[in-house]
């Protein structure tokens, strides 16, 4: 490995070192918090008080029982969340894959125009709309109701593109010609062959749209703001925060905190490999 | 390509069934308005309708008075005169800037700093699946509980006090929270943890699409790690760096939820003190659900529109520019 070193640079050995060093720094900073998170749900709130210990405590069961007691409806908040976020994923994707298939496999006016539009609007962020968007639900009726949570998504830029660019490099339309001969109907085609083959890029999507929804603060907090039955677990957390939270038992507040975040760093573990190649492929226009 | 296809196989189909050619086409192409009819259909009710009324009450004035509402009276461009002779917007603009400033830097130079190490052949790094997974991390977590974890943590009396004083660092607790520089910083660093893995992985695909060839001629003509950086990698990175930095501040315009969260809604470190932190957004929030002020809201958000709109057709002209 010496005889890599050049008169500039570094050696590769001390170039790997210090990229270890780096590295685990960084693995530190980024798990530390998440560390302490998990220490701390499992210890009394008159033991917390003492200091930080490095080892777990005995108090996890109490701290869930006060939790599950307390006045925060946090289960309720999760079954919310969820139920927000899986039916967003899945209208999200859905109807981002039609959108998608709309352009690529046919011809029509104003097709490209059409695409450059979205293009355009991909990256306009929805608090510079959240004024009307709320006036609008307004009238509608529809405020602490999940629907103006759930059906927007349908129309979502970010998604539709990421199809699009999927389905130019895996879906040939002789596929959808010769489904045509076989006489299947448009809409059978794209349901039963179209989506099929769009399997890969639909479980990313769906998860970073889940994802994505599950942790939305900003809209939910004005959509879902007077109705307790109907909030979100970020708009509970808010809720904490905003609480005389002195008064607290921390361990419960610590039991709380671990309980929105947990779950989605398990799910994440799970499908890690998955999320990180996606990411790399959503990002690059390829 | 897939024109051409399409036009082959009408050709085709001319040849076959010449009298059923335009019906059974045009047919065909009408499937591709329906599969496009929900998307454009939920987009201008719940998008586009919403960014035109938004810029209509941009030009009333109309918000509640404490007793009921005022307005909607037609101002003209008085929102807008209003909006910048009040210096408030330009102190919620430049704490935004600075937040997003003092996150983005450590974020896009240790970035650079990992896709060259994770791209590089030669430093033949271990586990760097487990590295890439972990400092992703964070960008999934929620980040409302990820802010409140950090205000407990950083409390006067929590976990970080505790540790900095056991480790003889602090003699004192510090109220992180209660100054104006620590935070911003602590809002910053949580924009950093959350955001660098994002952007290493974004870099790494633009480095892995970098032609080998170059690094090896470099090689051959015996240029250092340094040097095939600096004079290799990151010219050929620019259009994507380019892509990195404005997403990056478009996200950044968009802070809200750490400084919501850690600040109370407050946008104050100390009660009483200057709005320090208080972000564009968060002020807008505070139009919307506190003061329902809508006319002025209506106005910040045009202008955050146009902002945007702005830093968007960049990016869009830079990643078209590419192919």
């Amino acid at each position: 490995m010496r005889e890599n070193k050049t008169s500039k640079g570094f050696g590769i050995g001390a170039r790997r070192v210090i990229a270890y060093i780096v590295l685990i720094f960084l693995t530190f900073l980024c798990l530390f918090w998440f560390y302490v998170l998990f220490i701390n749900a499992t210890r009394s709130n008159a033991n917390l008080s003492k200091g930080f210990t490095p080892l777990p405590g005995v108090s996890f069961m109490d701290n869930w029982n006060s939790m599950i007691h307390g006045t925060l409806p946090v289960f309720n908040g999760m079954f919310n969340s969820f139920f927000v976020a899986a039916c967003s994923a899945i209208l999200s994707t859905y109807f981002s894959t039609m959108t998608a298939y709309a352009i690529h496999a046919y011809n029509f006016k104003y097709k490209n125009a059409i695409f450059t539009f979205i293009l355009m609007i991909m990256t306009i962020p929805t608090q510079v709309t959240a004024l009307g968007f709320i006036r609008l639900v307004d009238k509608m009726g529809l405020m602490n109701n999940f629907i103006p949570l759930i059906v927007p998504s349908i129309a979502a830029p970010v998604v539709f593109f990421y199809m699009k660019q999927y389905m130019e490099s895996t879906l040939p339309l002789a596929f959808v010609e010769a489904a045509r001969i076989d006489g299947s109907s448009e809409f059978h085609t794209f349901n039963f062959i179209v989506l099929p083959m769009m399997k890969p890029a639909i479980a990313v999507q769906a998860i970073f749209t889940f994802v994505g929804s599950w942790n939305n603060y900003f809209t939910p907090a004005l959509i879902l703001s007077t109705d307790e039955k109907k909030k979100t677990l970020p708009i509970l957390i808010a809720q904490l925060r905003s609480a005389d939270w002195l008064k607290f038992d921390m361990g419960q507040v610590y039991m709380m905190i671990a309980f929105s975040i947990f779950p989605v760093i398990v799910v994440y573990l799970i499908l890690s490999r998955f999320i990180v190649s996606g990411v790399a492929l959503g990002g690059v226009k390829g | 390509m897939a024109k051409e296809k399409e036009k082959n196989q009408e050709q085709k189909t001319e040849t076959v069934k010449v009298q059923n050619k335009n019906k059974k086409v045009v047919s065909y192409n009408k499937w591709g308005i329906i599969f496009l009819l929900p998307f454009v259909i939920v987009y201008l009710v719940f998008q586009l309708i919403p960014l035109v009324s938004t810029i209509v009450y941009s030009f009333f004035e109309y918000y509640d008075d404490g007793l009921d509402m005022v307005g909607p009276n037609f101002k003209a461009f008085g929102n807008y005169i209003k909006l910048f002779a009040n210096k408030d917007l330009f102190v919620y603009a430049g704490n935004t800037l600075i937040m997003w400033i003092m996150g983005f830097i450590p974020q896009i130079i240790i970035s650079l700093l990992l896709a060259a190490w994770f791209s590089d052949p030669r430093l033949r790094l271990k586990a760097a699946g487990f590295f890439k997974t972990v400092i992703y991390l964070p960008n999934l977590i929620m980040a409302s509980a990820f802010a409140m974890l950090f205000f407990t943590l950083f409390s006067k009396t929590g976990p970080v006090n505790s540790i900095l004083m056991d480790l003889g660092l602090f003699s004192e607790e510090y109220a992180f929270l209660d100054h104006e520089w620590s935070t911003r910083g602590l809002v910053a660093f949580m924009n950093f943890l959350m955001w660098f893995g994002n952007t290493t992985i974004l870099l790494m695909a633009g480095m892995m699409g970098i032609d080998p060839a170059l690094f090896e001629a470099a090689e051959v003509d015996g240029a250092t790690s340094t040097q095939v950086f600096f004079r290799i990698s990151l010219p050929l990175l620019r259009p994507i760096l380019v892509y990195v930095l404005i997403t990056s501040l478009i996200g950044g315009l968009q802070m809200f939820d750490v400084p919501q969260i850690l600040t109370k809604g407050t946008g104050n470190p100390l009660m009483g003190s200057n709005l320090t932190t208080m972000t564009l957004i968060m002020n807008l929030n505070r139009h919307l659900s506190v003061s329902k002020n809508y006319g002025m809201a209506g106005t910040l958000s045009v202008l955050l529109f146009i902002i945007t709109a702005i830093l968007s057709f960049i990016v869009f002209k830079v990643s078209t520019r590419k192919d």
